[in-house]
């Protein structure tokens, strides 16, 4: 298989298991989950993007009740506060514009705060729809081998030759800006990397004794896929969500700053920052880099989890 | 090698062919091709001759068939916009490309390598810490607001790059390049640099594991067994078995930097085929888009297959067991 050695990376994910090792680390009725979390909150750097990571994420769910003003309701704007610096005080209202205002005197803190809203959903959205089909296809692949195996990976071989950004951009210059299209794009984009990922741990699984065990007990193949192979094929999974919702995340910006994503009512952060673009040249520097700082904290903080997670999960590491 | 090599092209015409079925069905299938491939202020005796034309008035799979007919022989439509052939259009716009891709690629690679290899020897130090921390910030960073970033700090506050555009250019060999001149290569550092630091993140973390990996072997440590001197283990033993991932990644990763070029050069305003297409896509000239979806396609199969051939006379295993397989 050339296309697979030559992802190389991926293949990394396969770990042989050295279940003695970490026996003999774990103190004595530790279950997994427990070695995992206290491992994983032995690097401050990962706890740092966990904490940071939640706060982001309650931000956006709590914005409209927590922000200043609803941006998207031109009742609440005051062209008078256009293009404030950060810190002015409102003329219309008296209160402060901690991170200024947009042309149209949009407060930037209550646009970031909604335009989190909108990132998070379109990332977590198509992240859920990716995993379960990119779940359901690569164990059905390596369960069932054969003829379904090699069209399923023939399938995720050719997709994940052409770079993500350009299928994306082929299908949303088909389909038209939106938010469901976005996420539609976006779920065909990333599904590949799960196929692949849970197709090659459920191979090594397939191959251990449990599975010959409860194919013994006549279990029907639906039950041993999804309560026998499945769970023994989430941490690798795990990995490669974490990820990709950072990719997800850093690809919607993307293709809104290039004008091909969200609509320009529901602005995400990188609609935020394209139209920011525009004013950064003539010093209103605040409108595109305030957005662009919390676009890249969330995807730092993601990042950070995920490369701990990485590491916790991946037993060849563990010496 | 002979199997292996007619696989793996007859694996590159299976891509091809699949992405101009798509394209095609995309285009042609989806929604009204005619709304698609004729410019809307055209007459209805225009609408109707370029109809004829194009074979809309036949079956679709004989329109495939004229569709791939006419691709092969490089007509993908005339441009809405410009009034010419898409495909010259692009082509004209590849060698900008191109030379953008390159040099990022060569940055990325003079840069990842030692820094990597430097974090994977000495993983807990404190430069081999920060060295990953800067890739983790190379790799969060969205590639279009590094680029703002860039412009403003280094175009806006200090003034000394040109914000966008590509300068001067000369001509070699009929190619127009940029990192000739002065002023080319000024205009050249900050689109270059920008394309090429998510790249960088990337081999450095792969050169740093691989070279992790590479250090626990034997051959290493009977190297230094044998009392070699560090140097050499490091430039011989341990570059030289890092290497065939690494170039394997960054074969992989060409291609893709042609793709995100299509960022770098929208935020640059880098005359190049990835700018044209987001222009094309803003003004709906679809014969463009067509025409850069399938050379783009073309060149990233291209550079897929030419990476594996060399990967397999790098890797006798790979080739045998596809062999075998």
């Amino acid at each position: 298989m050339s296309d697979e050695a030559a992802m190389g990376l991926s293949e990394k994910a396969e770990p042989p298991v050295k279940q003695p090792a970490e026996a003999k680390r774990a103190p004595a009725l530790e279950s997994p989950a427990m070695r995992i979390a206290r491992e994983f909150c032995e690097d401050r750097l990962a706890v740092l993007g966990l904490v940071l990571f939640l706060a982001i994420a309650a931000i956006a769910i709590l914005a409209p009740w927590i922000t200043p003003q609803n941006p998207y309701d031109l009742a609440q704007l005051d062209i008078m506060d256009g293009g404030l610096p950060p810190g002015s005080e409102s003329f219309a209202t008296g209160g402060t514009y901690w991170l200024g205002t947009d042309e149209q005197g949009r407060d930037m803190l209550s646009a970031i705060a909604y335009g989190l809203r909108i990132s998070l959903l379109v990332a977590t959205v198509s992240l859920a729809f990716a995993i379960a089909i990119g779940v359901a296809a690569g164990t059905t692949a390596a369960y069932l081998g054969g003829k379904v195996d090699t069209l399923i990976m023939r399938v995720v071989d050719l997709q994940l030759s052409f770079p993500s950004i350009l299928i994306a951009l082929i299908l949303l210059a088909l389909f038209g800006r939106g938010i469901d299209k976005v996420i539609i794009a976006l779920i065909i984009v990333q599904w590949a990397y799960y196929a692949r990922t849970v197709r090659s741990s459920a191979i090594v699984e397939t191959r251990k004794d449990y599975i010959d065990a409860a194919r013994c007990l006549a279990l029907s193949h639906r039950r041993i896929m999804f309560r026998h192979l499945l769970p023994n094929c989430v941490p690798p999974l795990i990995v490669v969500g974490t990820v990709q919702i950072a990719q997800a995340i850093a690809l919607e910006a993307t293709l809104s700053f290039l004008g091909v994503g969200v609509p320009i009512t529901e602005p995400s952060l990188g609609l935020l920052i394209a139209n920011g673009y525009d004013y950064l040249l003539s010093g209103r520097y605040w409108v595109s880099i305030f957005p662009g700082i919390a676009l890249v904290a969330t995807i730092i903080a993601i990042n950070l989890v995920g490369d701990r997670l990485r590491d916790v999960l991946n037993p060849r590491l563990q010496t | 090698m002979i199997v292996y090599l007619v696989r793996r092209l007859g694996q590159s015409l299976v891509a091809i062919a699949a992405m101009a079925v798509l394209v095609f069905v995309g285009v042609y299938a989806i929604g009204n091709p005619v709304d698609i491939l004729i410019n809307p202020e055209s007459t209805q005796a225009q609408i109707a001759a370029t109809m004829q034309r194009l074979g809309l008035d036949r079956p679709l799979w004989e329109q495939f068939g004229i569709f791939v007919w006419n691709a092969l022989h490089g007509d993908l439509g005339i441009s809405f916009v410009y009034g010419r052939p898409a495909m010259q259009i692009i082509l004209e716009r590849l060698p900008a490309t191109m030379e953008l891709a390159l040099v990022a690629l060569v940055l990325s690679v003079s840069i990842g390598i030692p820094l990597g290899v430097l974090a994977g020897l000495k993983p807990n130090s404190i430069g081999g810490r920060s060295i990953m921390a800067g890739s983790i910030l190379g790799f969060s960073l969205p590639n279009f607001w590094q680029g703002m970033l860039l412009i403003l700090i280094f175009a806006v506050l200090l003034g000394w790059l040109p914000a966008g555009g590509r300068g001067e250019t000369v001509e070699v060999l009929g190619i127009r390049v940029s990192f000739l001149t002065l002023d080319g290569l000024k205009h050249l550092i900050l689109p270059a640099m920008n394309l090429a630091l998510f790249k960088m993140s990337l081999v450095i973390r792969l050169a740093r594991a691989n070279t992790r990996e590479v250090c626990l072997q034997d051959y290493v440590k009977y190297a230094r067994a044998k009392g070699l001197s560090s140097r050499r283990i490091v430039l011989v033993h341990i570059l030289k078995n890092i290497l065939i991932p690494v170039v394997t990644i960054i074969g992989l990763e060409l291609g893709s930097m042609v793709a995100f070029a299509i960022v770098t050069e929208t935020v640059f305003a880098w005359p190049g085929m990835g700018k044209l297409l987001i222009d094309s896509i803003n003004l709906l000239d679809r014969p463009v888009i067509v025409a850069y979806l399938m050379l783009t396609v073309l060149i990233i199969v291209t550079i897929n297959l030419v990476v594996d051939v060399i990967y397999s006379l790098l890797d006798p295993r790979v080739r045998l067991s596809e062999v075998d397989a």
